[in-house]
């Protein structure tokens, strides 16, 4: 905002105009119009690419030697090259390509996940309603959280007996936690006058919590499913120690009981890039759930 | 005597970790169908709560507060309130947030097409017909206060509770929706309850006027009718002998009798 004030001073004084500088804003835009559209895009991608080509070629040196302990890239590609070109082969009895390894684990994850999910938005709207269960649960909610998937897998495994249920209940208990702590604090933080709008209307508790508490909540709700969905994946691996079958997480220790390090690697490139789409997507229906809703 | 609403000889006390507030004692207040009531006072007179007791959102600790010949003791649509901040609710579109309403009250006794009407009714009311399909978010304060009165009137309450409906709007904006409330009341006749603390919007609104004491526990200093026919007009009260004594008399009774005491 530019101040009028100095100006009027300045005739008041009698002081002469000139003395005023109101300097002109810079018109934002001038200088990106001789920008090619194609220079955004490779502000984005170039720099990863750069990167990995310096990784790949570091790596390649380092693991070059007699002694090397690990394949390096090279080796990676003429043993594993198969598991990335052909994503989708099928030569029956478990012998499958990564993608359908991965569409395998992601089914089992969608469940794991979205019991967590359900069991954790409800838990977590009574926790929150609730000053006392608050305190009484959060501080167990906090240690219970910080419990590796792995060391479930035994407890898990003794519960229930069957390695299918066991699995899942592990990606359950490992992506409950944020779920639950995120919802409660998102309750806990609706505003007194949706509550008071609520009151008056003389809404139930199931509209109340459909219509007040989950929509006012959501932002909240959404970084714990974030989380959430990042954890349940972690886990995968772990769960599909039991399970064996198809699995991404059981073709990794498969594969290293059998010494393929070459495929294991490919394998956790697969895991890290559809770990991060499942992100991306939470992250993007949040964004179009919420919209509005932080606004006010 | 039963008075359409009946307050009578309320008490509020607030208790926290040992320590008591008296707020109100000893209120005792009866209005009559169809009557405008500002209640103004310093901040902390206890005007809000009074509302809220009323409003059934905080309960009396002693007293009673009885409309047409039942007790408030809960909340309920019967006596809807404009909140000072709207309280709309963000993620709902103008439409939805007066829907919200009348899709809950009269889910069993009006048709689907009958309930579009009688929001889009509400609406039209308070001239937002035209932002059905706007949030929140991208209409002005002004509007979102029309918007929370329309929600408040599609519940066709017995009394509508106004709690200091305009206090964060412009001088001009708050003209605009003093006129639209005269205007609602014109046509409606509905008995309204309005918390200010502008002494213009008290005597501009209301049939009679509330002035209460400074708290702690305070209570009703004086009741002052507002002798002024209907419709009125901003303009030509402007001179109006009884609008300057009324304004007088509400000014000397905040500004002399009550001068409000910073908490030291």
């Amino acid at each position: 905002m530019s101040n009028p004030l100095p100006a009027a001073i300045d005739d008041a004084d009698g002081m002469p105009r000139s003395a005023t500088v109101m300097p002109f804003p810079r018109r934002p835009g001038g200088r990106f119009d001789l920008v090619p559209i194609g220079g955004a895009l490779g502000r984005a991608i170039l720099p990863p690419l750069v990167v990995i080509a310096l990784v790949l070629i570091v790596w390649q040196i380092a693991c070059s030697g007699p002694n090397a302990t690990l394949p390096p890239p090279s080796q990676v590609w003429t043993e594993s090259g198969e598991l990335i070109l052909k994503p989708f082969y099928n030569n029956g009895d478990a012998d499958v390509g990564l993608g359908w390894r991965i569409i395998s684990s992601l089914q089992r994850v969608a469940l794991g996940f979205s019991l967590a999910a359900i069991v954790g938005v409800v838990l977590g709207a009574v926790v929150g309603q609730s000053v006392w269960a608050m305190r009484g649960l959060d501080p167990i909610f906090q240690i219970l959280r910080t419990v590796p998937p792995l060391a479930w897998l035994p407890l898990s495994l003794a519960a229930f007996r069957d390695s299918a249920p066991a699995a899942l209940f592990v990606i359950f208990i490992t992506s409950v936690w944020p779920v639950i702590i995120n919802t409660a604090v998102g309750v806990r933080n609706i505003p007194e006058d949706y509550r008071n709008v609520a009151r008056i209307l003389q809404l139930n508790p199931i509209e109340y919590f459909v219509r007040i508490m989950v929509p006012s909540a959501a932002p909240y709700i959404f970084t714990g499913l974030r989380i959430g969905i990042g954890l349940s994946w972690l886990a995968i691996v772990a769960a599909e120690m039991l399970t064996g079958g198809v699995g991404i997480g059981f073709f990794i220790w498969d594969a290293w009981n059998s010494s393929h390090l070459a495929d294991i690697i490919v394998a956790l490139v697969y895991i890290g890039v559809v770990g991060f789409l499942l992100d991306r997507l939470v992250a993007g229906i949040g964004a179009i759930v919420t919209r509005g809703t932080a606004a006010n | 005597m039963s008075a359409y609403l009946q307050i009578d000889h309320v008490d509020k006390v607030f208790e926290r970790g040992g320590q008591r507030t008296e707020v109100l004692k000893d209120v005792t207040l009866s209005i009559e169908k169809g009557e405008i009531v500002a209640i103004i006072g310093h901040s902390g007179c206890g005007k809000s709560t009074l509302l809220n007791l009323i409003a059934g959102l905080t309960e009396v600790s002693s007293g009673g507060i009885i409309l047409e010949h039942k007790e408030v003791n809960s909340p309920g649509p019967d006596r809807s309130v404009v909140f000072q901040n709207h309280s709309l609710l963000p993620w709902l579109t103008v439409y939805e947030n007066v829907n919200l309403a009348v899709g809950k009250l009269f889910a069993r006794t009006k048709t689907a097409a009958e309930r579009h009407d009688w929001v889009m009714r509400n609406l039209e009311l308070v001239q937002m017909a035209h932002a059905r399909d706007r949030r929140p978010a991208e209409i002005s304060g002004g509007m979102k206060q029309r918007v929370g009165i329309a929600r408040a009137l599609s519940m066709e309450p017995k009394i509508l509770l106004l709690d200091e409906p305009f206090g964060a709007l412009d001088a001009l904006t708050r003209a605009h929706l003093q006129d639209a409330v005269m205007e609602i009341h014109q046509r409606l006749q509905n008995t309204m309850i309005m918390i200010t603390h502008d002494v213009d919007e008290a005597v501009l609104l209301a049939d009679r006027i509330v002035m209460m004491s400074n708290g702690p526990a305070a209570g009703i200093g004086e009741v002052l009718g507002v002798p002024l026919a209907r419709p009125r007009r901003r303009t030509e009260l402007v001179t109006d002998r009884s609008y300057l004594h009324c304004r007088e008399a509400v000014l000397k009774f905040l500004h002399e009798r009550h001068r409000y005491v910073e908490a030291a």
